[in-house]
């Protein structure tokens, strides 16, 4: 199979590889690159009145600020190189 | 392939307010959970192929259900998932990463029931009340998402430019002498020569850029257009010129990656990743940033 392709085979449709069990979803998550994650887990989802509220007291809800996450993405910076990546 | 370095969810935790693996606080003590995590939301979710998960607690997950809809949660503590404490996890990369693995470790678990929508990370309720209050008043906008994502999954395409868009390297900036002074002139117009070529090439690279989003974004019924991923975070040298997010009916999978394909042969001095499928983060509902693009039939 291509390597180049990076899609992990396990997550073709069920039905396209009906012989095939899908593997243990705990591994097939390890294989996901972490920025690629991130794009989507803090970019992407739903997103509540555009901040998570925390509640202090009779408050109903758990709030931080976006903020804190962008942040938290910049810091990324210090994980290094994925060599898959890098080169053709 | 993930090769950044992970600690394990137990190890590297310990030493902050973080999860000790079963809801346990340092002294062993079970911790009180006043917060509710939240994953994802369904129509109806079925409990018990989800009963061994383990969530970014280390907790089992259960439901909240309200207004026809039914929300995907774990109990949680605040001592490490209230507002001070996530602000100062959010800044820890191990943290970070594990939780948002345990996060989407529970979303794809359940969306492979049926049509979902995921919650941003990190959104946190004090209580089922609280929970269940939040999905009756979003429920209109719950089930139009739901709508837009029923039979479909989300593909990523990410797009580098090749070495080819830094040209001129081929060329030295040194060369025979010109009659006159020539050898400072001839590197002035070699110079000259190669920064108009490297703006052509990465005006060239754009253009394709451009022309592979419009030629994958045919095949999809939305699409949304990512910020390219920093070079600190891919560790590629290449410069990444497309990160979009597709959203294609679930028999369209397979014909996506033949259209990649293509676009790599047509494309040659670009490299193309594919990856998918994924639950429809990207089509959760931040509807002012999506693009609706036209379906063909």
């Amino acid at each position: 199979m291509e390597s180049r392709h990076e899609v992990e085979p396990a997550l073709v449709p069920t039905a396209v590889i009906k012989h095939r069990p899908p593997p243990e979803p705990a591994v097939r998550a390890e294989r996901i690159a972490l920025v690629d994650l991130l794009d989507r887990v803090l970019a992407g989802g739903v997103v509540v009145s555009g901040e998570v509220v925390l509640s202090i007291a009779d408050v109903d809800m758990v709030r931080i600020s976006l903020r804190a996450l962008v942040t938290s993405v910049s810091t990324l910076a210090r994980a290094g190189a994925d060599p898959e990546a890098s080169g053709q | 392939m993930e090769t950044l370095s992970r600690a394990g969810r137990a190890g590297k935790s310990r030493g902050r307010a973080g999860r000790a693996g079963k809801s346990r606080g340092r002294a062993g003590r079970a911790v009180e959970p006043n917060g509710v995590w939240v994953y994802a939301i369904a129509e109806r979710v079925a409990m018990t192929p989800l009963g061994k998960l383990r969530g970014v607690g280390g907790g089992p997950v259960r439901t909240v259900a309200a207004a026809g809809l039914t929300a995907v949660v774990e109990d949680v503590g605040l001592a490490e998932f209230g507002a001070d404490a996530l602000r100062r996890n959010l800044e820890d990369l191990d943290w970070l990463e594990a939780t948002a693995r345990a996060h989407h470790r529970v979303i794809d678990a359940v969306a492979r029931q049926g049509p979902l929508v995921p919650m941003r990370l990190a959104t946190v309720y004090s209580g089922d009340e609280s929970t269940g209050a939040m999905l009756a008043e979003r429920s209109a906008d719950f089930r139009a998402a739901l709508a837009r994502i029923s039979g479909r999954k989300e593909w990523g395409v990410k797009a580098y430019a090749g070495r080819q868009s830094e040209p001129g390297t081929a060329g030295s900036t040194t060369g025979p002498a010109g009659p006159g002074g020539g050898a400072g002139a001839a590197y002035l117009q070699r110079r000259r020569d190669q920064l108009a070529s490297q703006k052509n090439a990465r005006r060239e690279t754009l253009a394709s850029a451009e022309i592979i989003h419009a030629e994958l974004s045919r095949h999809a019924t939305a699409t949304r257009v990512h910020p390219p991923q920093a070079q600190q975070l891919t560790g590629s040298k290449a410069p990444m010129i497309l990160n979009a997010a597709y959203l294609l009916d679930d028999e369209r999978g397979e014909d996506f990656a033949t259209v990649v394909a293509a676009l790599r042969e047509q494309h040659p001095g670009i490299r193309l990743e594919l990856t998918g499928p994924w639950p429809p983060y990207s089509f959760a509902g931040m509807a002012e940033r999506e693009e609706l693009s036209g379906i063909t039939a």
